[in-house]
Parts: C-alpha cells; structure tokens; sequence
C-alpha cells in the first residue's frame, strides 16, 4: 500500500545550523507516527517542511504517492493535510464558529458573484459549513460556545478548537505540534481519549510531536526519536523505551532514570 | 431577486434617507453649496469604505488610497470628455470605467507590493500615491484635456444626489454581502493570522489582492462621482493628506465596521465643513489646528473608534 506521506532525505539550514540534517521516513495509512526528541532537534522545523512554511534545502516530500515538494501551503491543506501549531494560532478576534466554517469553506466554492447575490449555491454551502462546524463543536466538547470569541475561551478549549478547525478542512493526514502542551494530567487522559475517537472517526492518518512520554507512548503506532535534526532511530513505543541511544539523548549519559 | 429581498430593511431605511434628503434639497431649505457637501459625503463614504475592505478587514496598510480616488476620477471625466458622451445616459458606463481602471492597476501594482506586511506596506503604497500624483501633475504632456498641474477643467457636472446615493448604496450592500460571505471570512482570517490561514487552504496572495482591488474598485468609483460633481480636478485633491483622511475615516468609525465607516464619514466631512462656516474667514486656517488635536483626543481617548469601546 501507498505510503500516506513518505519523506525522503530532508536538509533544512539556518544559517550555519543544521536543523534537519537528512531525514527519511514513511507513514502508512492509518497509522500514528509521534516524534519524540529533545528541545532544538527539528522537529517542529520537519512539520514546517513538510506544510512548506519551510522551503527545504533538498529532499522530496511525497504526499499520497504525489511529490508535494514544491507545493504552497494552502495547496497542501486543500490537498489534505492539516496542521495545529505548536503555539496556538486560532483567530482570535473572529468566533469559535467562524474559525472553524473559515477552514470548510476554503475547500468548498462559490463564486463572489454568489457571495454577493446570494445564490442557491451561496445558501447550500453555507448551510453545509455551519452544519460541519457544529458536529465538530459537539464533537470536541465545544458545543454552546459557537458565537463567543476564540480568545475568550480557556486555554484547553483553545486547543480543542484548533483541532477542530484542522479537521474542518477534512484532512486525510494530520500534524498535531505539542497537543499536551500546558495540560494536567487528567485533561492529558482526555485529550489521549479525544484523539483516538478522531483518529477512529475520521480514518486519519497522524503525525504527533509530543515531549509528553505518558500521552505519546500511549497513543502512537510507531515512534520516531530525533536529536540534532538526525533520525536516531524509529520504533514501536516498547522498542523505543529500551534503546540506550534513546536514553543517552533524553537524559545525558549519566544513567537510566 | 434575494438581494435586494435580503437587504430591505437596508433598502428601506436608505429610501426613507433619500426621501428625506430630496424633500429638503427640492423645497430649497439648504443652500446648493450644503447640498454638494452632502452629496460629496455619500462619496467620501464609498472610497473609505474600499479602504475599510482593505485595512479595516484585511489589515493592508495603505496610504495611497486617494490615487486610485484619482484614477477613477480622471478616467471618467477623460472618457467623458474625449468620447462626448457627456449625458446623464453614459454616465454609468464612465463611472463603471473609472472603477474598473482603478482595479486594473490596483492588480497590477498589488501582485508585486502585497507582499510586504505592516507598515512596508504602507511606505509601499505611500510611493505610489505620490507617483500617481506626479503623474497627474504632467498629465498634459499626455494629453491636454488632462490639464497637468492646471487642472482638468470643464468636466459636465452629472453627478446629483440621486447617482451619488443609490450608486453608494447599492454598493455598500455589495460590500456587506462580500464581508459576510467566505471571502469576507477569508479577509478577516488573514488579517488576524497569515499563517494559520494559509495552513486551512487560504490563499492569501489571492485573497489579499481581492481585497485591494475591490477596494481599489470602491475609489474608482468614489473618485468619477467626485469628478462629475465638482467639475474641476486638480492633482492637489488626490496627495497624500487625502489618502490620510480616508484612513482617519475608517479609523474613526472603527476598523472592520462598515456602518462605522457611514457616521464618520458624515462626521469627518460635516466637521471640517462646518468649520468652515463656523470660523470666521480670518481665522479659519486655524482648522488645521483644531483637526489634529481632535485626532491626538481620539487616539487617547477611543484608540479602537468611535463606534467600538474596545478592541474589536
């Protein structure tokens, strides 16, 4: 079976440092890949490479079978892959709702001359739009709060937004940058239920960047460990848990925790 | 048509407006120079308008506005005047011509400068402004209807109160339906965050030149009433200082608010007009004393508008 996305020696600079230094690998359908690694490895610089916020120094980025390489951002969410960001990025000013018919109507046309005259096409897509952002918003516990604000809702309701409107674009591959940051435990335990009931849902395929060891062995299929832009290795969760490279990157060489 | 059905609470205020205005105007109440003022309002409010598209809800600073106002109203008194057609027949048409050269080279120059962000934006289009400006200043050398740093003289007045309101109004309800269709939503996601935008499928290049052209389109238009109405154009009309005061418009009203964008307009215009009769003539260059202050009070006082109390 085709890879979902399969990325191919990946190099990305800045300046003298090298911040992804020839990484590869491939995601098959369905399954969670978490990137684990120390502050600085590269790992939010892979998401922004492959999303193409990043131009990459060289490498290919195979989306689906396709080369997306020199793809622009918004053709790869039309194409569908989603993102959250590592810092939140909503809109902040514009309501919970509207975030979310912004990301569905993207994809989904009609002509300003529509727009203006208010044609049937106008009315069914709308329709569809707010019908979409609805079901999220139950889905993802954010129901009621449609007409308020992004900015006004706490910080985890935020992040629960942010999904959301990654999912209104209807994605087939998902990149979630740090889900569990500024989380409690118990609303980890929520967040781990939260994203296998999407993944189930909407038949995702996901790339998670976690530094949260409890939520990110639970969660993914494989996992794939970087330091200093480079692969160090890729692995079941178990696996990765017993490799003494894995160990020596988290924790220095001093010794096992 | 479910335009104009959406709109009639609009529509119906607006033909209470009217009426109210013709009745005033036909019973000779106010002077014609008030009568001009009035109209040369419902003008004002149709560039800022096209400037509130642009940096209200698009968040692109521009601080050449008045040179597409410009734009539209040289392109249409020079069609009118060049081709004859100077009836109140024709005028649509040369109004829709000064709109639209007004959006041509909107596009044209707005592939290249949009993407700057901020105020290089502005520095951008603040250039611009003044080359439009030098442009009209030699227009003769192009062609001596233009009339250079003269003036352009003799433009047929059809501009009255009837074309001035209902070709504003009927584009304010355009606007609105833009604002709140998807590509209105688009605007507004860019201003707030260009990144997150383009990471749900936005396309901003496209999004951000829409807005400007369609702003741009709003001063055209604006700028062939004003030309129709005043009769006379000089270069001097369309620098920058009026490229500030739509900014001071839109700011006034609150950014992103169109209704907003109406009352300050009415404000704006009534207040430096009313100074005019309100000081008398030997003092009266002292407006540009008491404008300024008043903005400096706003700005400490409602930095988000006049409209809205806070950031909104």
């Amino acid at each position: 079976m085709t890879a979902v996305l399969e990325v191919d020696r990946l190099t990305k600079s800045f300046g003298g440092i090298q911040a992804v230094d020839g990484i590869s690998f491939k995601v098959p359908p369905g399954e969670t890949l978490g990137i684990i690694g120390p502050n600085g490895a590269g790992k939010t610089t892979v998401f922004n490479l492959i999303t193409r916020f990043y131009t990459p120094d060289s490498g290919d980025i195979r989306f689906m079978g396709r080369s997306v390489t020199h793809l622009a951002p918004h053709r790869l969410a039309r194409l569908g892959i989603g993102r959250t960001f590592q810092n939140l990025r909503l809109f902040r000013e514009l309501t919970v709702a509207e975030n979310i018919t912004s990301a569905y109507l993207s994809g989904n046309r009609y002509s300003p001359f529509a727009g203006i005259f208010r044609t049937d096409r106008h009315s069914v897509v709308e329709k569809k739009a707010w019908q979409k952002a609805y079901t999220l918003m139950d889905f993802l516990g954010l129901a009621g709060k449609g007409d308020a604000p992004a900015g006004s809702l706490p910080y985890g309701e935020q992040r629960r937004l942010e999904l959301a409107r990654a999912l209104a674009i209807e994605p087939k591959l998902l990149l979630i940058d740090e889900p569990g940051a500024g989380m409690n435990p118990r609303e980890i335990r929520d967040l781990v239920e939260t994203l296998r009931d999407v993944k189930k849902r909407f038949n995702l395929t996901i790339i998670m960047i976690e530094h949260q060891m409890g939520l990110v062995m639970n969660i993914s299929d494989h996992i794939l460990v970087m330091d200093f832009g480079e692969k160090i290795m890729q692995g079941t969760p178990a696996e990765v848990r017993r490799d003494a490279r894995v160990i020596e990157a988290y924790l220095g060489e001093e010794g096992p925790a | 048509m479910r335009f104009f059905l959406e709109s009639k609470r609009h529509i119906l205020l607006a033909l209470v407006i009217y009426a109210a205005l013709r009745l005033l105007f036909s019973l000779g109440i106010v002077s014609e120079y008030i009568e001009q003022v009035v109209i040369y309002v419902f003008i004002v409010i149709l560039a800022a308008t096209g400037l509130n598209v642009i940096y209200g809800y698009t968040g692109q600073f521009s601080l050449g506005h008045a040179a597409f106002y410009g734009i539209g109203a040289y392109t249409s008194a020079y069609l009118a005047k060049t081709s004859g057609l100077e009836s109140i027949f024709f005028f649509p048409a040369t109004i829709l011509a000064g709109g639209l050269m007004a959006a041509l080279v909107a596009y044209v120059i707005g592939i290249p400068i949009l993407r700057l962000r901020d105020d290089f934006l502005g520095i951008a289009t603040l250039g611009f402004g003044i080359l439009v400006r030098v442009f009209f200043d030699n227009s003769d050398r192009i062609s001596e209807v233009l009339g250079g740093s003269r003036g352009f003289t003799g433009i047929v007045k059809l501009t009255n109160l009837e074309t001035a309101f209902f070709v504003t109004v009927f584009l304010l309800l355009v606007t609105r339906n833009l604002i709140t269709s998807r590509y209105g939503l688009f605007w507004r996601c860019i201003k707030e965050d260009e990144t997150a935008s383009a990471s749900i499928g936005i396309n901003t290049a496209r999004m951000k030149l829409m807005a400007f052209v369609y702003g741009c389109f709003l001063a055209g238009v604006a700028g062939a009433l004003y030309a129709h109405l005043y009769t006379f154009l000089h270069p001097s009309n369309f620098d920058f200082l009026r490229s500030i005061d739509f900014l001071i418009i839109v700011i006034l009203g609150g950014m992103g608010n169109i209704a907003g964008t109406i009352y300050a307009g009415f404000i704006w215009v009534g207040f430096i007009e009313g100074l005019r009769i309100a000081l008398p003539g030997n003092i009266l260059d002292l407006r540009w004393v008491f404008i300024p202050l008043l903005l400096i009070a706003l700005m400490m006082w409602r930095p988000y508008g006049l409209m809205t109390k806070k950031k909104g």
